[in-house]
C-alpha cells in the first residue's frame, strides 16, 4: 500500500532497528531450520514474507531484497527497475517520471537512507537483479549467507 | 590538432598508453583539449544515405556523434545500425545503449558486434519509459539499469568476460560514458550518484540540457569537493531553443528537463526568437567552459542541426581545431597544393 510505504520510509530508522533483530533472530534459529531443512521451509516461509513485506514495503518479491541499501523505500517499485537511482527524470516536485502521481521511489530512499545506522550503504552499486531468485525468500537466503560468512571467518 | 595515424575506414588506430580505447573522442580528452560532442538523431528510413547527410552537417566541429537508441522512447533507426553505417567511413560516433528494450544478453552481444564494426565510445542510459515515447503499448525491459549496465561492459573490457563469467577472446575496448542530470532533485544526492557511475566504470559524462549556470556550479563545487573532477571527463549538454513557445513545451513534457523562467521570458522578449535562442546557447557555452571541470560540451540542437556548425564557431571553444572527418586531410591536402 502505497500510504503504508511512504509511511515506512519516515520510520526508517526503527525498521532497521527491527530487521537487524529479525536477522539476528534468525540466524540463530539456523540450527533448527537446517534439521527442518530450508527447501522444506521455503515455501512457507516466503509466503509469510510476501505478506509481512508486501503491505509494508509493496515488495515485489524479487528475492534480492536491497532493502538496507535503499534506505527502506523497495526499489522494484520504480517503474523502470532502476536499483541505483533517482534516474534524471525525477519530476521538480520529487514526483516519478513516468507515474506522475507517484513520489519517486529513490526521493524516499534517499531520505529513508539519512536517518539511518547504515545509510552509507546507498552509495554502493547493486549489481544486476537475479531473476532466477523471483519469489524466493529473501530472508532465508539472507540467514545463510550470514551463516557462511560466520563459519568462514571463524575458520 | 593533428593525428598523423588518422584512420583508414574500418581500421583501428593503435590505442596509447593509458588509455582504454582507440577512439579519438578519448585522445582529445586526454590531451587536455576542449570536445565538442553532438546528438545525431536517427532517421525514421531505410536510407543509408540520410544517416550519412545528417552526420555530415556536423563535419568539421565535433569530435564524437551521440547515436542515440530510441530516445524519447520513440522508434528509430537503431543504434547499432547507425554506428554500423558510420564507422563504415570513418565516423566516431558514441553508441548509446539503453536498457528499456533489451535485456543483458541482447545487450552484450551489441556491445561486441558495435566494438567489432569499430565504435569505440559507448554511453549507458537507463533510459526513458515506454510512456514518453510513440509506442506506450510496449513492454519494458529495464533488466538492468545504467549503473549495472557501466558495470557489465567494464567486465567485459577490463575482465574479458560476460556478466556470466564465460570468457571473450577480444574484449571491446571501449571508452564509457554516461549522463547526469545535475538538475533533477534530490539534487544533494545527483554528485554522490555521480560518484556511484565513476565507480560503475564511466570515465565521460555527457549531461542535460544546461541552462542554470548557477545550479550546475553548485553540482560541479559538490563533484569536486568529493574528488570526482580527477576521475571523469565532463561534457555539459546545451542546445539552442526555437522559441519560448517551444521552450515551455519541452519543460512540461520532457522528463528531465530544467528550464529557468528567465530562459523563457529572455526568449519571449526577443524579436528574433529562434536567433536568440542561438545567441543565448553560444553564450551558455562561452560560460561553461570556464567552470572548473568541464572538458567539453555535448550539442544536443534537435531540428536546428544547421546551427550547430556556427554555435560552436562563435562560441570559441575550438580554438582552431578542426576536429577529423572523412576527407578532412585530403581536403587539406588539395588546399596546401593550390597555395
Ligand atoms: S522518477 Fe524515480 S521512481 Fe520514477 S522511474 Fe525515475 S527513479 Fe524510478
Amino acid at each position: 500500500m502505497y500510504k503504508v510505504r511512504r509511511w515506512v520510509v519516515r520510520h526508517s530508522q526503527a525498521f532497521e532497528t527491527i530487521y537487524n533483530w529479525l536477522e539476528q533472530g534468525l540466524v540463530k534459529l539456523h540450527p533448527v531450520m537446517q534439521k527442518i531443512g530450508y527447501q522444506r521451509l521455503e515455501k512457507p516461509v516466503a509466503i509469510f514474507e510476501k505478506l509481512c513485506k508486501g503491505l509494508l514495503f509493496d515488495c515485489k518479491m524479487c528475492g534480492d531484497c536491497a532493502l538496507s541499501a535503499t534506505g527502506m523505500s523497495c526499489s522494484m517499485n520504480c517503474p523502470k527497475n532502476i536499483r541505483n537511482g533517482p534516474c534524471g527524470g525525477v519530476r521538480q516536485n520529487g514526483n516519478c517520471e513516468v507515474q506522475p502521481e507517484m513520489r519517486c521511489v529513490w526521493m524516499d530512499a534517499w531520505q529513508g537512507s539519512q536517518s539511518m545506522r547504515a545509510g552509507k550503504q546507498i552509495h554502493a552499486v547493486q549489481l544486476p537483479v537475479d531473476h532466477t531468485l523471483q519469489g524466493s525468500s529473501a530472508w532465508l537466503r539472507k540467514v545463510r549467507e550470514v551463516v557462511v560468512k560466520q563459519e568462514q571467518s571463524s575458520k | 590538432m593533428i593525428f598523423h595515424d588518422e584512420p583508414t575506414p574500418g581500421e583501428m588506430l593503435p590505442i596509447l598508453e593509458g588509455h582504454t580505447s582507440a577512439g579519438r573522442l578519448e585522445r582529445v580528452l586526454r590531451a587536455g583539449l576542449f570536445a565538442v560532442t553532438s546528438e545525431l538523431s536517427p532517421p525514421d528510413s531505410a536510407d543509408p544515405q540520410e544517416v550519412y547527410d545528417r552526420a555530415q552537417i556536423f563535419d568539421g566541429f565535433v569530435d564524437g556523434m551521440n547515436a542515440t537508441d530510441g530516445s524519447g522512447a520513440n522508434c528509430h533507426m537503431s543504434s547499432v545500425g547507425m554506428c554500423a553505417l558510420l564507422t563504415r567511413i570513418g565516423y566516431a560516433p558514441i553508441m548509446q545503449i539503453s536498457c528499456r528494450d533489451r535485456n543483458r544478453i541482447a545487450i552484450q552481444g551489441d556491445v561486441l558486434g558495435g566494438a567489432a564494426m569499430g565504435v569505440t565510445n559507448m554511453l549507458c542510459l537507463t533510459g526513458d519509459g515506454v510512456q514518453a515515447g510513440d509506442h506506450p503499448q510496449a513492454k519494458a525491459v529495464f533488466d538492468l539499469d545504467c549503473m549495472s549496465l557501466l558495470e557489465t561492459i567494464r567486465g567485459m573490457r577490463d575482465k574479458g568476460e560476460f556478466l556470466s563469467g564465460r570468457r571473450i577472446s577480444t574484449p571491446p575496448k571501449v571508452f564509457l560514458g554516461a549522463a547526469s542530470n545535475p538538475f533533477a532533485p534530490p539534487h544533494d544526492f545527483r554528485p554522490y550518484r555521480l560518484a556511484k557511475k565513476i565507480a560503475a566504470g564511466a570515465q565521460f559524462i555527457q549531461t542535460n540540457y544546461c541552462f542554470d549556470v548557477p545550479r550546475f556550479k553548485e553540482f560541479m563545487a559538490r563533484s569536486r569537493d568529493l574528488g570526482l573532477l580527477e576521475k571523469v571527463f565532463i561534457l555539459p549538454g546545451v542546445g539552442p531553443m526555437a522559441s519560448a513557445k517551444t521552450a515551455t513545451w519541452i519543460r512540461n513534457n520532457v522528463p528531465g528537463i530544467h528550464i529557468p523562467d528567465t530562459v523563457i521570458t529572455r526568449l519571449a522578449g526577443a524579436k528574433d526568437q529562434k536567433r536568440e535562442g542561438q545567441k543565448l546557447c553560444v553564450e551558455l557555452i562561452q560560460q561553461l567552459s570556464e567552470i572548473e571541470g568541464v572538458s567539453g560540451i555535448h550539442v544536443m540542437a534537435y531540428r536546428q542541426e544547421e546551427a550547430v556548425a556556427d554555435i560552436i564557431k562563435c562560441s570559441g571553444v575550438l580554438q582552431g581545431r578542426t576536429p577529423w572527418y572523412p576527407g578532412r586531410d585530403q581536403q587539406r591536402l588539395q588546399e596546401s597544393y593550390k597555395t
